[in-house]
């Protein structure tokens, strides 16, 4: 059985005939994903699924990923949060390290990129390589998964002149597309139901994953998982656990995370993060290795409520990932999470540690509530957030691109 | 026996009906890049907005991520309610029926009188700030076909079950909007049958197909073909 089939099981057998259907135009076509990390993020757990089945549909799908030191990843990492709106100045000498980063990776990368049908560049750490290919023959998208909609406008200014030359860009909801001389398609990201951070797991698993990290089965439990980065705000989620602990005192808190290679500031956030868990015992501040996702998977679906409450996201696939195993989310009244998280149905929106605590103490009250919004968040992941709706999405989106601007067409 | 040749058996299938070619659709959304974050924004982008974002807002929505039914049948009204939070123009906005516009120019047009309307009734509005912004978005859709012909409305009943939801979004809702009597591609394929499944096209008329799931939507038009199918005296 193939990958493809393997889905039909969890997505159903019409989906898959939709996704040949779609693909026959696009057959023997290269395309070429680039990113920065192999491993770590969201964007490198999409890739490594879409790609893969890209190909069982007869697409020449191929993934790069660009190398770069640790100067140029202190320069994307803070692009990354001036996209999101921090006011990081950026130096100009650090800036121009960028831009020569990419060409180094663009003399690397040349031949195949200009070969191929559509280059698909994800987010601002390879933005410029299109400048360094000038004989592209193909359609190239820049897909930015991060909220950009308020950005620190000097970071902008100087991204913006690489990525108005793309043929279109992609972005995860329209709050987040910034004005440009492109088609601004929208496709929000998607989970893998049959990875192992999302596979369903035998009990005894989850239980020893607890026994791993002296979690006790037998009091409640509510989840982090997240990279350390201050837009997930986990010093916030501490404050709403100890403010949730006066009324439930038997509570534990995971706040998990992997790190990323193209991430150099967690470091200093899980400092501050230890900092405020300071001697509780019952604050398990976990660093996992970023390929451990059957624990993350564990401890997600020992939660009896996942949080995510960030103060910037661009679509939160931890909160996909959470509603997957039916579970409530709790989130951060920003972004993709908004998506998601539907009041009283799958979660509780938020916007302060107060505001968590509240939501906290009313779900542990009310063990079935639980469990409905758990069922509800499910289906509703079901239904719109899987893979295939997503490898979906970019096959429509390459056939419409080979039409260009035309609202209809027709195909075969 | 061969779908083909039960066809052929059949001694009172009319001659010369085409069979019924089941399409398949996918949208990709775009965004325009145009907001509003007042009712005045909103009437000034509709003037000029592109028809293909109007109609997106009325249906597309059926086939983006939402949760439960629908209190409101089309964007604008969803936001008149929770961005601008103005019950009145929302019910108004909710009751208009865009199969009942010849073309979206004329459909522009009476969103434009409504909102106008509206605006001439408040002295706050034209200048209220909404707490998110309507976002105009537009979509492209991809038709592609799913090389299945279906000779009898029997077989249709039979197959509906096994249809992706955006196959019934393309024959029982994008119809409305290419067909110039605004019904859909079952009832005008069923035309051809002199009159034979009057009673499934009658009821298919009846489906108000506004605050339906197109899951939902699948599970009536299933119950329906197969009742009234059974009835057909062949």
């Amino acid at each position: 059985m193939n990958i493809l089939e393997t889905y039909a099981r969890v997505a159903g057998e019409e989906v898959l005939d939709q996704l040949r259907q779609l693909a026959k135009p696009l057959q023997g076509m290269n395309v070429v994903h680039v990113n920065s990390t192999a491993v770590g993020g969201g964007v490198a757990e999409i890739l490594t699924k879409l790609v893969p089945l890209m190909r069982e549909l007869d697409i020449n799908a191929s993934w790069e990923v660009i190398t770069g030191d640790e100067e140029f990843f202190q320069c994307t990492k803070s692009m990354h949060n001036a996209l999101q709106g921090n006011q990081v100045p950026i130096s100009g000498s650090l800036l121009r390290h960028y831009e020569e980063v990419n060409a180094d990776n663009a003399d690397k990368l040349r031949s195949t990129l200009e070969a191929a049908d559509f280059v698909f560049i994800h987010d601002p750490q390879p933005a410029p390589l299109l400048n360094y290919c000038p004989n592209r023959k193909g359609k190239w998208v820049w897909r930015c998964h991060i909220d950009a909609s308020h950005p620190y406008r000097p970071v902008w200014k100087f991204l913006q002149p690489f990525v108005n030359n793309y043929d279109a860009s992609i972005f995860s909801l329209a709050a987040f597309a910034r004005a440009l001389p492109h088609p601004e398609y929208l496709i929000p990201p998607s989970i893998d139901p049959l990875s192992d951070k999302n596979i369903d797991l035998e009990l005894n698993e989850i239980d020893a994953v607890c026994d791993r990290f002296s979690l006790d089965r037998q009091r409640p439990l509510i989840v982090q998982i997240s990279r350390f980065d201050r837009f997930k705000d986990p010093v916030g989620v501490i404050r709403a656990y100890r403010l949730a602990t006066k009324f439930v005192p038997s509570l534990q808190l995971v706040l998990a995370g992997g790190s990323a290679t193209d991430d150099p500031e967690g470091k200093i956030v899980i400092e501050e993060v230890k900092a405020a868990a300071a001697d509780d015992p019952d604050i398990h501040v976990l660093l996992l290795p970023p390929d451990d996702h059957r624990t993350i998977n564990a401890l997600q679906r020992a939660a009896d409520i996942v949080l995510q409450k960030s103060t910037k996201e661009g679509f939160g696939l931890t909160v996909t990932e959470g509603m997957w195993k039916g579970k409530p989310v709790i989130g951060g009244d920003t972004g993709g999470i908004r998506l998601q998280v539907i009041n009283y149905h799958t979660g509780f929106l938020v916007n302060t540690p107060e505001g968590a605590a509240l939501r906290i103490r009313y779900l542990l009250q009310e063990p079935d509530k639980i469990e409905e919004m758990g069922k509800k968040a499910k289906e509703f992941v079901r239904e719109n957030f899987l893979m295939t709706r997503h490898l979906r999405e970019y096959l429509t989106l390459m056939v419409a691109l080979l039409h260009s601007a035309v609202d209809r067409i027709e195909l075969g | 026996m061969s779908d083909e040749t039960e066809t052929i058996l059949n001694p009172s299938s009319p001659e010369g009906v085409a069979p019924f070619a089941l399409k398949d659709c996918a949208l990709i959304a775009i965004a325009t890049g145009q907001q509003a974050l007042t009712l005045k924004e909103l009437r000034d982008n509709l003037v000029t907005i592109n028809p293909n974002s109007i109609y997106h807002h009325f249906w597309g929505g059926l086939l983006e991520p939402r949760f439960e039914e629908r209190e409101y049948n089309n964007d604008f009204a969803s936001w008149a309610r929770r961005g601008l939070h103005d019950d009145k123009l929302a019910e108004r906005l909710a009751m208009v029926d865009p199969s009942f516009y010849s073309d979206l120019e004329d459909l522009r047009q009476e969103l434009l009188d409504i909102i106008e309307e509206r605006l001439d009734e408040s002295e706050y509005l034209p200048w209220m700030l909404a707490t998110e912004p309507f976002e105009f978005i537009r979509a492209q859709i991809v038709v592609f076909d799913t090389d299945m012909r279906v000779e009898r409305p029997e077989q249709l009943g039979e197959l509906m079950p096994h249809l992706s939801t955006s196959s019934i979004f393309y024959h029982f809702i994008d119809a409305r909007r290419r067909l110039s009597d605004s019904s859909d591609d079952f009832r005008f394929w069923l035309a051809s049958f002199n009159g034979l499944y009057q009673e499934l096209s009658t009821q298919l008329a009846s489906i108000d197909p506004y605050f339906e799931t197109l899951t939902e939507l699948r599970q009536q038009l299933t119950v329906i073909f197969q009742n009234c199918c059974l009835g057909v005296n062949r």
